[in-house]
């Protein structure tokens, strides 16, 4: 039997530094979703909420905060919190209640209000708490990024232009989209001119954070049926694995890796972990992806992704974005919605948001930025504390 | 540097010989492996059950994995130089450890200088200082 689930709505509020309440945000795009589906919200039967740690207690119950927005109308709740991935597991436990038949159609949403500058620890001296000690130690999220960019260069030869090329590619992308919160094109020589943060990686090449919200409507294939919807898109896996033993690269926000010394044990790269599980679920493989919106939360690190999606082999990512396979036009766009680049992270929006456009892709209603004849995409991303997810979506 | 008392930023972490200090680790006394911080209780390794550690200092010498520089100065609890001088950070791989360790790199010594595969040995240098004392911190040094 198929372990597939319908999308049969999404929608989003578009990205920026609006100052509301991230409430809003989420019924703004929740509300888009239930017109894109055409369904009205008394028959959601499920919400499923991704928590924001920024907003008080109306965050960390993200679910019933938007479900009292929309209405009260009795449907089961649910808040999810992965960092970075809370939107992909927000709409894993909506596919577990469809594909167990306890629920028809869910709504799957997640919103943020953001501060500036750099996301910074709670208060307190708190050493017991490793997002609290490496930033007394002086080691940001940009620390962690920069880290891995150096490797590329030191390994494989890639040069700063490499990384200027990805920003300038997504900043071409989401010029025109609705959503996208910088819509402005790029030289490499604004890129390469613009304030070193953390060497290699300079300010154009690290992604601010944003308010914004994104919200699906997902139902069972019956249900869509039932609606005249034949063939929707649909979300064909949903990975949030952990990490494995010994998790050998250094992450955020950890200031020390697993040892690998013990015998009988290896040395696991997370990152490549997430798709392989999706690929498995799904029943696919990357030759068959055609397009990808991926986490580059810096510019470097969206290299990173295409060789952890198996784009091509270890170290040749850099082929890829100076041949234009990757650019809108070339044989496998990635983030052609203009990635974080283009947004900016608005953490529980941000991996629905992603799915949101592979939704429009696949549908072949991106508009400018459409990729032609696109029928698999994948998402990818990773955030805190071993959270990551690769979600998979089919025509 | 002021001639204040010189106190640990951070309790138990490593040690406060100027000579030789170390990073204070753990490790399982079944499987081998090792812990950076050595604050656990139940081995991590999935394969392993122990709840039974030993405390002893990680190798002092290390290999550079990666490194980068803090161009900007870090929101709180990070307490800055005023103004803020930037620095170095290197991630170090431990050879018998199987680990890699973050830190930062000894003041004057700048990202040009350095390089993946170097090696790198442990030091001691000034976090910040507060009234009363020198909050010192374990930093990764380029070896002569």
């Amino acid at each position: 039997m198929s372990n597939d689930i319908a999308i049969l709505g999404v929608g989003m509020h578009p990205w920026g530094k609006w100052g509301k309440n991230f409430t809003e945000y989420g019924v703004h795009a929740a509300r888009a979703a239930l017109a894109d589906a055409g369904i009205p919200w008394q028959d959601v039967g499920f919400v499923s909420g991704a928590a924001t740690m920024r907003c008080g207690y109306p965050g960390y119950v993200a679910g019933a905060t938007f479900a009292q927005a929309l209405g009260w109308q009795g449907a089961q709740v649910n808040t999810s919190y992965a960092a970075c991935a809370s939107g992909s597991q927000a709409l894993a436990a909506a596919q577990a209640k469809i594909l167990s038949g306890e629920c028809e159609v869910a709504l799957v949403v997640g919103a943020d209000t953001t501060p500036k500058g750099f996301l910074a620890p709670a208060k307190g001296y708190r050493p017991e708490d490793p997002d609290w000690l490496r930033f007394y130690l002086g080691i940001t999220n940009p620390t962690y990024f920069a880290l891995y960019a150096r490797r590329r260069i030191d390994l494989y030869g890639d040069s700063e232009a490499d990384f200027a090329r990805v920003k300038i590619k997504n900043s071409e992308h989401g010029f025109t989209n609705p959503n996208a919160r910088y819509k402005k094109k790029f030289t490499l020589d604004e890129v390469l001119n613009s304030a070193m943060v953390a060497d290699p990686l300079r300010l154009l090449q690290i992604c601010a954070t944003s308010d914004g919200g994104a919200a699906m409507i997902v139902s069972s294939m019956d249900y869509a049926k039932r609606l005249g919807k034949t063939n929707p898109v649909k979300v064909a896996a949903v990975s949030t694995v952990t990490p494995t033993f010994a998790s050998a690269v250094v992450e955020m926000p950890d200031i020390a890796t697993d040892s690998a010394a013990a015998a009988g044990v290896e040395a696991h790269s997370f990152r490549a972990a997430l798709p392989v599980k999706a690929y498995e679920q799904a029943g696919i493989g990357p030759e068959d992806v055609d397009v990808a919106e991926v986490y580059d939360l810096s510019s470097a690190l969206e290299l990173d992704w295409y060789e952890d999606l198996q784009f091509c082999p270890r170290g040749e990512a850099a082929s890829l974005v100076r041949e234009g396979v990757t650019r809108l036009g070339g044989r496998l766009p990635v983030n052609p919605s203009g990635g974080l680049a283009c947004f900016g992270e608005a953490v529980p929006a941000q991996a629905l948001a992603q799915v949101c456009e592979l939704t429009w892709q696949l549908r072949g209603e991106a508009g400018d930025r459409q990729v032609s004849g696109a029928k698999v995409g994948i998402t990818a991303n990773q955030g805190l504390f071993g959270h990551g997810s690769s979600v998979i979506v089919k025509k | 540097m002021s001639d204040k008392p010189v106190s640990a930023a951070i309790d138990g972490w490593y040690s406060l010989d100027h000579e030789q200090p170390h990073l204070i680790g753990a490790q399982c006394t079944v499987c081998g492996t090792y812990y950076f911080p050595k604050t656990i209780s139940y081995c991590r390794n999935p394969g392993c059950d122990s709840s039974s550690f030993n405390e002893l200092p990680l190798s002092r010498e290390g290999k550079i994995w990666s490194y980068t520089n803090a161009c900007y100065q870090p929101p709180e609890p990070f307490v800055a130089d005023d103004p803020f001088v930037p620095y170095a950070i290197a991630a170090v791989e431990l050879e018998r450890e199987k680990m890699i360790v973050l830190g930062q790199v000894i003041k004057g010594v700048g990202v040009d200088e350095l390089k993946v595969g170097q090696p790198v040995e442990l030091a001691l240098e000034a976090l910040h200082e507060d009234d009363d004392t020198i909050k010192v911190t374990w930093k990764w040094r380029p070896q002569a």
